[in-house]
């Protein structure tokens, strides 16, 4: 991650780094209570900052993760990434946004609505290469069935309708119609939300696969931090808009600095643990209509001062490579864990 | 916890014998060392099963509190009838958590829900018997049942504003179900919210006594369920994937809440869940339910760290973890099989990589093997052919 | 690379596709169609008395417009099973000696020709709107509903009464004659839109989040393609109750306007037009001219409506 230690300065999209994608202060702004009259006459009231000047880069062919809990704002940044909302300030740049080839697919949460239950799902697959006339009349349905084989379902599948199929079965249509499209960029909207375990299992193992095999980059968003490290090359962490780390994937989990990023780690369940002892995280997401000032993570930190109720931190490199959003962290008065490369953390 | 074979009918006390003992002594061991402090609610470590070994069969005479037997639940359709649960059959010592885990349709849910008497008619239950504390409930009149649930059962679910009239302030509600089943006047009634408000953990009782649940987040909300189903001080609670639909870290702070509250009134669990990080943090033992029936019943130690059956093992693989992987994950090809289309035999044999032919041929049933229970003619002990 | 899964153990992949004609068989609603009697009655009710009027011409005893065939002879009869019928009057005749069955049968005609036209007419307005407004949103939508709470302050017949009576008063009394079907038509049209309007703007509004409508916005589908490829189908369901019900309060509207003189011409009497001619001899004793017709509107409109409730029913999915 090349990001320059003052982030308010724009991040350059070099075409010399293999960024694929430049997300540069994005933001994404709802406003609230705006009557008629007042959007009228200009005037702007109280708005909901779901994404806040957010900034990051992912190289070409690799998978980066942006993980939060509910609210942090990773499925709207998501939405505005894709093209499907408009950023109500920054910019979103694509190295070749210039050529013809450039595709964003997405993959969305609900198996259940992500399927028109009208159509068969040949028709659903074969969508995107119709109206794109990406091959001729005649190939087109030989295509589809490569596609359903490609994604583990039977040719004859495609004159099914939607609901004669379980939840992981329909994730994996939707993951044949994103790749008729031929993208090159692929956002993942937490795929694996709503699946079983097993299920899950077999989704992330064919995404993965298929993301190697084609050379797909990917935006990939979940609350999962198992998931997540599963599946991505860097992972940044989001709370109430803003990103709060962003690190190579084993450097995250190895070496958390933030401390939302810890605590988070901390309130896993995980297999290993029996009845800890450790308290979890206290207090809850404040209301986005009421934002803490300065850092909105200071009301629940155990380590938050004065000026992290005043100031509000900007992203800042470490050692190891990753960018943290901290007050404590930048004046080191938490003990800062820092990942060599042999693997191991070092505090 | 009963024998495996088929249910004898009337006879109320539980089996004696050795599978008997060790299950009742797992489960009540904990509470061996006298009332527990509620801040540190975890056992000292190391496995309950090696524990209950040497506590020995301590409380071997002391009955589960919950005692379920060949529990068969039927779903009328008009295209014939499915069966969603086939022989059922567990126990639950009183203050013990006992975790159900499984993927969606494998009748979990619906366990739950037969032994609280809330199966979604037309499912019923076809056969078996549901006793709490030597009373059988699975035949109570519904005004019986109705006394039952909520003064000795209580009951979480995922939603809470399934759960919260959204009419009513809290307080009202907190109220209204502590006098229908506590004799107390208003002002006591008063008291003791505000009691329980303040031992789940709402800051500030008073103030937000009157508040309606709309004004609550999702935490705090499930936080009042909780509440409402401990009111009456029942001895089970049903919890119903009491966390899925919040966020991990108030799902650590709802978990640690029940099961300390759990342990401070002694009070037993029926804990649903597909998740089984949740099942590793909050229960003392888990079953595993594959297409209505329960293949592995055991400590969670010794579930999760050695599983037995196919299923588990596979499932175990098929967890994503924190630690750094390099090969794909262990995934079990196909899927549960849906109600109207369970295989012949074994329910899991299709995707078994294990599977015999006799498994095609018959299901197997629940055989003790040391102190858990597996349901597999490969995995688990030997079994006498002729059933 | 994964493997594809054999298709056995998929589950689903297995059996083979169904064609139409099975999955309508097999379907809720034809289970379910065949489990309520009232639905099988009003059903069948309904679909005799399409027939009747869309075969009237040929299957009427007589043909009541034409003057050759009357006589007044045989006028002022009662229905056959008094005394004083004749059989071949079954339901008896008028003043001019027309037998009231076939009146009846063309009079059925003209009602359910103008009702169901007019509704056709008030779907396609009203499902177009309601499309428009809940796909795009903002200054169009609030135009559009406000433009519908206006006129829902208004009865439904008073607004039919309006255009029907701005129309005699604007147009020459010879076009007016002309085109009199037509603006019946569109009054009734013209004064039930909204309810179509309002309940396809909900659903659409629902539609519009669907991830298969961001799927095809993502390939660059424009927004017309999208609503008629991706919400319309699916905004339809609520729509086929409301316009079965509504067929039923457009052919008492269409009674109404008649009744008072205005809608039809009396050339193409409908059943109101015959209730009200049959009530300016009602006192004189004989009753049938305009009980008949009455029963018969009575009959239909409730058939139909049973046969909404029904199929409201049918698509409620918490009922199931």
């Amino acid at each position: 991650m090349s990001a320059p230690r003052n982030a308010a300065a724009p991040v350059a999209p070099n075409a010399a780094s293999a960024a694929s994608l430049t997300v540069n202060a994005v933001a994404r702004h709802f406003p609230v209570g705006r009557g008629f009259l007042r959007g009228a006459l200009g005037r702007t009231g109280p708005s909901i900052k779901a994404v806040d000047d957010v900034s990051f880069r992912i190289r070409r062919g690799e998978t980066f993760s942006l993980v939060g809990e509910s609210g942090c704002g990773k499925s709207t940044l998501a939405r505005v990434i894709a093209g499907l909302d408009a950023p109500t300030a920054g910019t979103i740049h694509f190295a070749d946004a210039a050529s013809a080839e450039h595709r964003i697919q997405m993959i969305f949460q609900d198996p259940y609505a992500s399927l028109n239950p009208r159509y068969r799902i040949g028709s659903a697959i074969a969508e995107p290469i119709r109206f794109l006339k990406l091959l001729p009349r005649e190939a087109v349905l030989p295509r589809v069935h490569e596609l359903l084989r490609h994604v583990g379902l039977a040719p004859a599948d495609a004159a099914k309708f939607p609901h004669e199929f379980s939840g992981g079965q329909r994730q994996r249509v939707s993951i044949a119609r994103a790749l008729a499209g031929n993208p090159t960029f692929l956002v993942c909207d937490e795929p694996t939300s709503s699946l079983d375990v097993s299920v899950q299992a077999q989704i992330l193992n064919l995404l993965r696969n298929l993301q190697r095999e084609l050379g797909l980059t990917c935006l990939f968003i979940s609350h999962n931090l198992s998931v997540i490290n599963y599946v991505s090359h860097d992972v940044g962490v989001m709370y109430f808009g803003r990103l709060v780390e962003v690190a190579p994937t084993r450097v995250l989990f190895e070496a958390p600095k933030h401390p939302y990023t810890q605590l988070l780690l901390a309130a896993l369940p995980r297999l290993d643990t029996r009845g800890r002892d450790r308290p979890p995280i206290m207090g809850e997401i404040p209301s986005p209509l009421d934002p803490p000032r300065g850092c909105a993570f200071h009301p629940r930190c155990p380590h938050a001062n004065a000026r992290c109720g005043e100031e509000r931190p900007e992203l800042a490199v470490e050692a190891d490579g990753s960018q943290v959003a901290c007050h404590a962290v930048s004046e080191r008065r938490i003990p800062v864990p820092i990942h060599r490369s042999d693997g191991v953390a070092h505090g | 916890m009963s024998a495996a074979g088929p249910s004898q009918g009337a006879n109320p006390a539980p089996p004696g014998g050795s599978a008997a003992a060790q299950a009742a002594s797992v489960g009540a061991h904990q509470f061996a060392a006298g009332p527990s402090q509620g801040a540190n609610p975890a056992p000292p470590g190391g496995s309950a099963a090696a524990q209950a070994a040497g506590v020995g069969a301590q409380h071997a005479s002391e009955a589960p509190l919950l005692r379920v037997d060949g529990l068969r639940v039927e779903i009328p359709t008009r295209r014939g009838v499915l069966l969603a649960l086939d022989d059922i059959s567990f126990a639950i010592a009183p203050g013990e958590i006992l975790g159900f885990v499984g993927e969606s349709g494998a009748g979990k849910s619906l366990t739950g829900m037969a032994v609280l008497g809330l199966l979604d008619p037309p499912g019923r239950i076809a056969a078996g018997e549901v006793w709490l504390g030597g009373r059988r409930i699975d035949q109570l009149a519904p005004r019986e049942m109705r006394r039952v649930r909520g003064k000795e059962i209580g009951a979480v679910f995922q939603d809470p504003l399934m759960s919260l009239n959204p009419l009513l302030q809290i307080g009202e509600q907190l109220i209204e179900t502590i006098q229908t089943h506590l004799a107390v006047d208003q002002r006591e009634a008063t008291e003791r919210a505000l009691g329980l408000m303040r031992a789940v953990g709402i800051p500030a009782p008073e103030a937000r006594f009157t508040a309606y649940p709309h004004q609550f987040s999702g935490g705090m909300r499930q936080r009042i369920v909780i509440a409402l189903a401990l009111c009456a001080e029942p001895r089970l609670v049903v919890a119903d994937e009491p966390t899925t639909a919040l966020d991990v870290s108030i799902q650590a702070q709802v978990l640690q809440l029940l099961r300390q509250l759990c342990r401070e009134q002694r009070t037993a669990m029926l804990l649903v869940t597909h998740d089984m990080g949740v099942i590793a943090e909050t229960a003392d033992r888990v079953a595993v339910m594959y297409a209505g029936r329960i293949v592995e019943i055991g400590a969670v130690e010794d579930v999760i760290q050695a599983p037995v059956h196919p299923y588990t093992r596979g499932l175990m693989g098929a967890i994503p973890t924190l630690d750094e992987t390099v090969g794909p994950l262990a995934q079990i090809d196909g899927a549960m099989p849906r109600l109207n289309a369970r295989p012949e035999g074994c329910a899991f044999h299709p995707r078994c990589p294990d599977a015999i032919a006799r498994c095609r041929e018959q299901g197997p049933r629940l055989v003790a093997q040391g102190p858990r229970q597996v349901a597999c003619w490969v995995a688990g002990p030997p079994q006498e052919v002729a059933q | 690379m994964s493997e594809p899964l054999p298709a056995a153990t998929v589950d689903g992949a297995a059996a083979p596709p169904l064609s139409a004609w099975h999955r309508l068989q097999d379907s809720d609603i034809v289970y379910s169609f065949r489990r309520a009697p009232t639905a099988i009655a009003s059903a069948l009710i309904l679909a005799l008395f399409v027939l009747v009027a869309v075969f009237a011409p040929w299957i009427a005893p007589q043909n009541p417009f034409d003057p050759a065939v009357l006589d007044l002879v045989d006028a002022r009869l009662p229905p056959a099973w008094l005394p004083d019928g004749q059989l071949r009057f079954p339901l008896g005749t008028d003043g001019q000696g027309r037998d009231l069955l076939s009146v009846l049968m063309y009079g059925l005609r003209i009602s359910l020709l103008v009702s169901s036209c007019a509704t056709l007419f008030a779907l396609a307005v009203g499902v177009t709107l309601g499309l428009v407004s809940g796909y795009l949103g903002g200054r169009v939508d609030n135009l559009i509903m406000r433009l519908a709470d206006m006129q829902l302050s208004f009865p439904t017949i008073l607004v039919a009464l309006l255009i029907d009576g701005l129309s005699r008063s604007l147009l020459p009394r010879s076009v007016h004659e002309q085109l009199a079907v037509l603006v019946v038509i569109f009054a009734i049209g013209i004064s039930t839109w909204v309810q179509y309007a309002r309940t396809v703007r909900g659903a659409t509004l629902v539609e519009k989040s669907k991830d298969y409508v961001h799927a095809a916005k993502l390939i660059g589908m424009g927004p017309l393609r999208i609503l008629f490829k991706h919400v319309l189908p699916n905004v339809l369901g609520p729509v086929l109750v409301i316009a079965t019900l509504s067929l039923g309060l457009a052919i008492l509207t269409e009674a109404t306007l008649s009744f008072l003189g205005l809608g039809v011409p009396p050339t193409s009497p409908s059943l109101g037009t015959l209730i009200r001619i049959g009530n300016e001899v009602l006192f004189s004793g004989e009753w049938w001219v305009t009980v008949m017709p009455g029963v018969c509107l009575v009959v239909l409109v409730l058939a139909i409506n049973l046969l909404g409730d029904w199929l409201r029913d049918v698509f409620n999915p918490k009922l199931k």
